[in-house]
């Protein structure tokens, strides 16, 4: 909803608070998604988070979280789903070009990232979107991540 | 200026060291002259004479020409059939890409063949959107946005690998620009937005229309703040300028154009004028010599939608070219080259 989705980017600090608190929590559950099979737990967790997100951001689930490189403002309600910054349309009242009606999304995600810790990170350029991973959890693949680099680390020692 | 080393007319020049491009472009800005760009309005039309007239008209006053890739979202001309037909004479072409229309196999094989074809400039663009143009109802595709883009092409030619990791046999020598706009919010985000491009790639930048100078100004500081403007990965910036039509056009793009600023003392210079058309070409000529004031700008991208028989005079008149003749068919005399057609300022 966006009244919400503003509402969140206007507290981007404590969402990250509350991202940064969670990420952890789900990443020790890798046991938990191991023995269920992360491909049997995709399709509840996603659920779950659709559902979440959806609410919060109004995600689009297209797999490859980037909220917290941008403000938490989610790039894929820009129309044109930038993934990396305003185009040069963005109207003298900070709303969009192609709807007028809204915010530009992205004026949005750096209002908020000015807020945030890792702010910085909206200048790093981000990968174009993987279409494979669309309406899979986002979650689950960094829970899997952090998981395998500790394994890695693991066997390095 | 002449270059000793002129290939025949749709050949590339040697590439220099230091140098990404065989192209006209980027020798003239690398040489830190003020550069002269324009766009060429692209026929609504499959006549070849119409692409040719249409580019003749900047025959001597412009370093390069931009093809637009369908610009505003209306259909025209292809921007790579503008690039191919030109490129045979010889002109110093920069092809637009836009993120708008084609996914990303469309859009590499297209650097391919423009890169083939001797476009030695590509413009990476995000696009207007679909709302804006003549097919409001077409599927607007962005698959990428103009950094990610920018950031594929410049892996395709100095990494030699398509997004795929999937090898090149020759990789595109192409010199990468990107548009930037100094005068739409956030107006304190823009000059990072800028070095974000620069760090995907971006050598050169042409902006959206200048009508606001301190703007431009601040703009340019905080660019320069950033380092952008200096070591070898250094961008060079062209600022976007036109002559406007009448008071009631510049009203009438500031509020339907994405993107186009214009304040209200340049509407009221126009209505105050007896002769709006010619005013505003004044206006376009002043604005291109407090531009080359402006410190860190390479030159100017000269966009007279509409008005392109006006580009040469009012170039002529700002006196930018410095007595320099830019490249065009026939100038050094080559063989069965068109004859340059005159301009009705002259």
């Amino acid at each position: 909803m966006y009244a919400v989705r503003r509402w969140v980017v206007r507290h981007s600090r404590g969402f990250e608070m509350i991202y940064n608190a969670f990420e952890p929590v789900i990443a020790r559950l890798d046991p938990l998604w191991r023995s269920v099979g992360y491909a049997r737990a995709e399709r509840p967790v996603a659920k779950v988070e659709r559902a979440i997100k959806g609410f919060l951001f109004d995600c689009k689930m297209c797999g490859q979280c980037a909220l917290s490189s941008t403000g938490m403002s989610c790039p894929m309600n820009c129309p044109k789903t930038l993934r990396n910054g305003p185009c040069g349309g963005v109207r003298a009242n900070g709303h969009c070009e192609v709807k007028p009606e809204m915010k530009c999304v992205w004026a949005e995600a750096w209002a908020g990232s000015q807020q945030m810790k890792s702010g910085k990170k909206i200048h790093v350029v981000q990968k174009p979107v993987d279409n494979r991973l669309r309406d899979t959890s986002s979650w689950l693949r960094v829970v899997r991540k952090i998981a395998e680099q500790r394994a890695g680390q693991g066997e390095q020692k | 200026m002449i270059f000793d080393d002129e290939p025949t007319p749709g050949e590339g020049l040697p590439i220099l060291p230091g140098h990404v491009s065989p192209g006209r472009l980027e020798r003239v800005l690398r040489a830190g002259k003020f550069a002269v760009t324009t766009e060429i309005d692209p026929p609504d039309s499959a006549d070849p004479d119409e692409v040719f007239k249409r580019a003749a008209i900047f025959d001597g006053y412009v370093d390069a020409i931009n093809a637009t890739d369908g610009s505003g979202a209306n259909c025209h001309m292809s921007s790579v059939g503008v690039c191919s037909l030109l490129t045979r004479r010889g002109y110093a072409m920069v092809m637009q890409i836009s993120c708008r229309d084609r996914n990303r196999i469309a859009i590499q094989g297209e650097i391919l063949g423009g890169a083939a074809m001797g476009v030695a400039n590509i413009m990476c663009l995000t696009g207007d959107g679909v709302q804006a143009g003549d097919h409001p109802q077409a599927k607007p595709v962005f698959d990428l946005d103009c950094m990610s883009l920018l950031e594929i092409a410049r892996g395709m030619r100095d990494d030699a690998h398509f997004e795929s990791g999937r090898k090149l046999a020759v990789p595109p020598r192409v010199f990468l620009g990107a548009a930037e706009n100094p005068f739409a919010p956030p107006f304190e985000w823009r000059p990072h937005r800028l070095a974000k491009k620069v760090a995907a790639g971006a050598q050169f930048i042409q902006t959206q229309y200048c009508y606001d100078i301190p703007r431009l100004k601040a703009f340019m500081s905080q660019v320069r703040d950033l380092g952008l403007l200096e070591g070898p990965n250094r961008v060079y910036i062209m600022v976007g300028v036109g002559p406007l039509a009448s008071a009631k056009s510049a009203t009438w793009i500031r509020e339907h154009v994405p993107g186009v600023h214009i304040p209200d003392s340049v509407i009221k210079r126009l209505a105050g004028a007896e002769k709006q058309k010619a005013e505003g070409r004044q206006l376009c000529i002043d604005l291109i010599q407090e531009i080359r004031e402006v410190e860190g700008v390479s030159g100017v991208h000269v966009m007279a939608y509409r008005q392109e028989e006006a580009v040469a005079e009012i170039i002529q008149s700002s006196g930018v070219l410095e007595g320099r003749v830019p490249w065009y068919p026939g100038r050094d005399g080559h063989p069965g080259k068109q004859k340059r057609e005159t301009c009705p300022a002259h």
